[in-house]
Formats: C-alpha cells, structure tokens, sequence
C-alpha cells in the first residue's frame, strides 16, 4: 500500500510528532509494510461475524463504589516534570 | 423578516453522577479538596493501570436511561477517544462511541401548556477531565486531576427544540428526573450539569436542516436564554447577507454577551475512537434490568397526579412543591408525622419561599427537619403559641434546624392561656384608650384592631389573637 505524503503529514499532526523528512520517508515505509501484513485479513470473508474488541469470554467486571484510596499526592506528584502549589505545572494551554 | 426563520436546536447534557468513587478507580469524588489528593495512577493515566468500572455508575446511567424511555443496549464496551490535551492524562478520554448504554428516548416538555416530546438520540458513559488554571504571572497551567476521572453520562438529544423556552423546559425535566432518581444534584452553576447548545436555523417550512454551530460555556438558564437568542440573530444576519454559516464550536462569554469561535471544521478533530482493551464487555441481563425497575423511584410527574388525589392542595402548590426532590421529600415527611397537608403546604409556599429568598437559597439546599416543622404545627394547632410566634420560631427551624418545643419554652414564647390575666390587660388598654372605644362604638369596627394590637404589645406578643378580640368584643359590648 502507498502511503502518501499528506497521510504522513496528517499522522505526524494527530501524534504531535516533528519528523524530520529522511523519518518521514522511513515513516512511509514502515506504515507501509504494517498495512500490507494487516490487510492479509481481507482476504477473510467477515461478513457475519461480529467485530471482535477482547481475545478473552469475559465480561462485568465491576468494582464496587466504595473508596479505596487515601491522599498520595506526595507519590503521584513525584511524577511531574515541574510541580507547583500541589499542581502538575505545564506549559500554557488554552481550549 | 426575523419571523420567517425558524431556530433549530439540538443538546448534549453532561451530568456528573453522584456515585462516592470515580468510574474507574476507588478514588473518591469529593468536590473541593486540596489539588491532586483525590489522584491514584488509575485516574492519572500511569502506564500499566487498570481500569474497572465502578458498578453504581452503570446502574445509575440504566436508571436514567429508563426513566427517559431509553432502549437499554443489552452489549455495550467502552472506546477510546483519543486528544491530546492537558485536562486528560492518558491522551485519551474513555467514552462510548459504539455501543452506548441508551438509546432511542423521549421526554415529554410543557410549554405553558403545549405538550410535546424531545427525543433522547442516545446516553452514553464516560469520565470526565481534570482541571487547568492558567497562570498568567509565570505563562504556565497548572492542573488539578481531582476531577479526572469522575463519572459522567452525556445525554444526546435530537434536534427536536424550536426555542430557549423549551431548551429551558427540556434541561429542567432531564434535571428533575435524574434529582429524583438520586442519580446527580445537577447543577447547572457548580457544573454537575452542562449543556452544549447546538444549533442552526432555516426558512419557515424548509425540511433541510441549516448548518449548525455548537455553542459551550453556558452556566445557568439566564445564560442558555441569552446565548440561543444571540446564535439564532448571528446566523440570521450572515444568511441575510448572503453569506453562509460556518460549522464551528463557539464559546459563550455571558458578562459581555457574545460568543466567538474556538475551533471550526477545518481543523475539527480526528479522535481516532478504538474499543478500550482494557476494560471488558458490559452485557446488562433481565435480572440487572429487572432490579434496577424495581429501584426506580417514585418520578415528578407521578408524583403530581398522586399528589392530587391523596392531598387537597391547588396544582400551583403542587408544582412548586415537587419542583423539588427536597421539598416534596420534607412535604410528604412532615405528612407522615400527622401534620394536615394543608397547613405544611401552606409554611413551604409562603415562609419557607420568602426566607428562601431572603437567605439566597435553593429549594435543594433546604436543610430543616420535617419533624420539627411538624411539632410546630402542632403546637399552632394546639394553641401552645400564636401565628406571629410561630412564625419567628420557624426561622431559627428554617436557619438552625432547632427543636421548637425546648425553643419555645427557653425563650418563654408560649401564649398566655390566663384568660383572667388577659382580661385584666385589655380593660386596662380600654381605659387607656377612650378615643378608640368611642370610634368603634359609633361604627367604626376597624377601631378594634387598634385595641388588639396595643393588647398584643402588652401581651409581648403571647397571646392568641382571636382570644383577645373575642374578650375585646365581650368587655366593648357592655
């Protein structure tokens, strides 16, 4: 399958990655080759089976509504690259 | 000209469910504490987290869906939404696309009088984001992921409202039957209920739909009013210009009443939505269908037609009544305890409104006991205290939930019932008053309220008036 350049682009866009463009044609290449080996499915007749989301029979796990966690901000913070006033401190975003 | 457009609108309700944990982790939901202390890795998007659904959401979005006439999808799983955006740690939101838990509702809408139904295309599960604060001084964000993760249902309307009014009707039906379910305090202005406002408008008679326009931000009923009549004069005048409207997510700005665009279709987004392998199928059988019916509270409009039959009270009451979970809560309560319907209905229309508005407080925060309203009817009907007392006693009930009995006797409010002692008063403010006796001797009957009022002030207010003008009479009559 031929992926096009603007495919690469749009791809690169909804990642949010900067290629460089030697990485886009290496880009092109192995999403290339990816959609190749998948496409060996449509070989498949699939027209009465139900599209597939878990490998395993299971189903309802649920949890119950009870809390189970305390305060950890102390370990979940310590994660942040910048942290500030108990707050994960990022660079500026708007909506 | 503006008479031969007609507006055409569509909603998505987000209502956060009052459940005591987050959707999918044991973190609690708990509005208000300090940043990040409701967090865990779940909710944070940690590599390697797992995910598991918190039962109660499930059950509380098949109770909404129910009581909104909703098929309920028997198969459903959850997708990934994927964005990238610093309110959503995992770059991803889990909602359903697919197969979301309701389909195919309606609700029924009055608009003064004109009946018609809105129908519900879809209610699905999700959880919602954190919360960003962006700090000008040092130009960064800072987040809080409290609210990450907190459950959510969106209710998705078809594009069945023509006005605010019944924009207004429809979110204030879907707000009474999930307050009455227990599902959400929805709340339009603290954010457990938002609504997104889509809508566009076309020529009188036209069956083509115009372009539409999403419009956010909408924190109150005023808000939602002003906002859908602004959007419906914008597009007029750019159809009237002869230009055309462009498909876009505008955002309401309600201090200076206009909106402007936030994003447009040219750059709308490409969430790439997939089934989330984390979490399994949710199959609902008859038996979790069949108990969750059997749940299902008494709704606004049952209650209504009940309330009719089982209390002599006019539809007036009844509506303002029911307006609320709360207060027909504490309505039929105070019931249970003896009281005359009447009579409670009567302290909840006039003094518990009036205080309502003077302490700037709504229906949903009443915090007062039907029990003591009870014993203070009681106690007006057993003539314990007058109506002016009564009254003065049901504001420290209304503000401070107190006992009226111990009340009324620490602060020695009960009506002196010594009908010798009474007597004794009146013919003193009598003789006291020859000006007035002698106008209601020579007809003017309205004199005696003069004499009741100086016998009330003696009396510092206890005693019953009908026992004073009865004595009053009886010693005038002389």
């Amino acid at each position: 399958m031929v992926i096009t350049d603007e495919t690469i682009y749009y791809v690169g866009i909804l990642a949010k990655l900067f290629l460089s463009d030697e990485e886009k044609e290496q880009a092109k290449k192995d999403m290339s080759n990816m959609l190749d080996y998948v496409s060996k499915l449509d070989e498949l007749d699939t027209e009465n089976v139900e599209a597939m989301s878990h490998a395993f029979p299971v189903s309802n796990v649920f949890r119950e509504d009870v809390v189970t966690n305390g305060d950890d901000r102390e370990n979940m913070l310590a994660n942040a690259p910048e942290e500030r006033n108990g707050c994960y401190d990022v660079p500026k975003t708007f909506d | 000209m503006e008479k031969t457009y007609e507006t055409v609108i569509g909603l998505e309700v987000h209502v956060e469910l009052a459940t005591k944990t987050k959707i999918f982790c044991g973190c609690s939901t708990e509005f208000g504490g300090e940043p990040n202390t409701h967090t865990c890795p779940v909710c944070t998007g940690m590599p390697g987290s797992l995910p598991v659904l918190n039962k109660a959401v499930l059950e509380k979005a098949v109770a909404v869906g129910l009581a909104t006439n909703c098929n309920i999808t028997r198969k459903g799983k959850f997708d990934r939404k994927n964005y990238f955006y610093p309110d959503n740690p995992q770059n991803y939101q889990i909602s359903q696309l697919y197969f979301p838990i309701c389909r195919d509702g309606k609700v029924e809408i009055d608009v003064d009088g004109e009946k018609k139904f809105v129908r519900i295309h879809e209610i699905h599960m999700e959880e919602d984001a954190g919360k960003l604060v962006h700090d000008s001084f040092t130009d960064t964000s800072l987040v809080d992921y409290n609210r990450s993760g907190v459950p959510l249902i969106e209710i998705v309307s078809e594009p069945d409202m023509r006005s605010a009014d019944e924009v207004i009707a429809y979110l204030d039906k879907l707000r009474l039957i999930i307050q009455y379910l227990g599902a959400s305090d929805c709340k339009l202005n603290e954010g457990s209920m938002r609504a997104d406002v889509n809508l566009s408008i076309r020529k009188k008679g036209e069956e083509k739909f115009g372009t539409r326009t999403e419009m956010k931000n909408l924190n109150s009923f005023k808000a939602i009013a002003r906002a859908i009549e602004n959007e419906r004069e914008r597009q007029i005048d750019i159809i009237e210009s002869g230009e055309k409207v462009i498909q876009e997510t505008r955002r309401w700005d309600d201090e200076k009443g206009y909106s402007y665009a936030m994003r447009s279709k040219e750059d709308a987004q490409d969430y790439r939505y997939f089934p989330d392998p984390d979490l399994v199928p949710i199959i609902v059988d008859d038996e979790f269908l069949d108990t969750i019916k059997r749940r299902q509270p008494e709704l606004r409009d049952e209650k209504r037609i009940r309330y009719r039959d089982e209390f002599n009270i006019p539809d007036y009451d009844i509506d303002i009544i029911t307006n609320s979970k709360k207060m027909a809560d504490i309505f039929e309560e105070t019931i249970a305890l003896g009281a005359e319907p009447k009579k409670v209905s009567n302290w909840l229309m006039v003094e518990t409104m009036r205080l309502m508005k003077e302490h700037d407080r709504d229906a949903d925060d009443l915090s007062f006991s039907a029990k003591n309203l009870a014993t203070l009817i009681d106690m007006v009907d057993k003539k314990v205290i007058n109506g002016s007392v009564a009254k003065e006693v049901f504001e420290k009930i209304f503000t401070e939930d107190i006992d009226p009995e111990k009340y009324v006797e620490e602060n020695g409010l009960k009506t002196v019932n010594d009908e010798g002692a009474l007597t004794k008063t009146i013919e003193e403010i009598v003789a006291a008053n020859p000006k007035s006796v002698e106008d209601y001797k020579s007809g003017k009957e309205k004199a005696i309220g003069f004499l009741v009022g100086q016998t009330m002030k003696a009396m510092k207010g206890k005693a019953d008036p009908g026992e004073v003008n009865r004595i009053l009479k009886e010693i005038l009559s002389k």
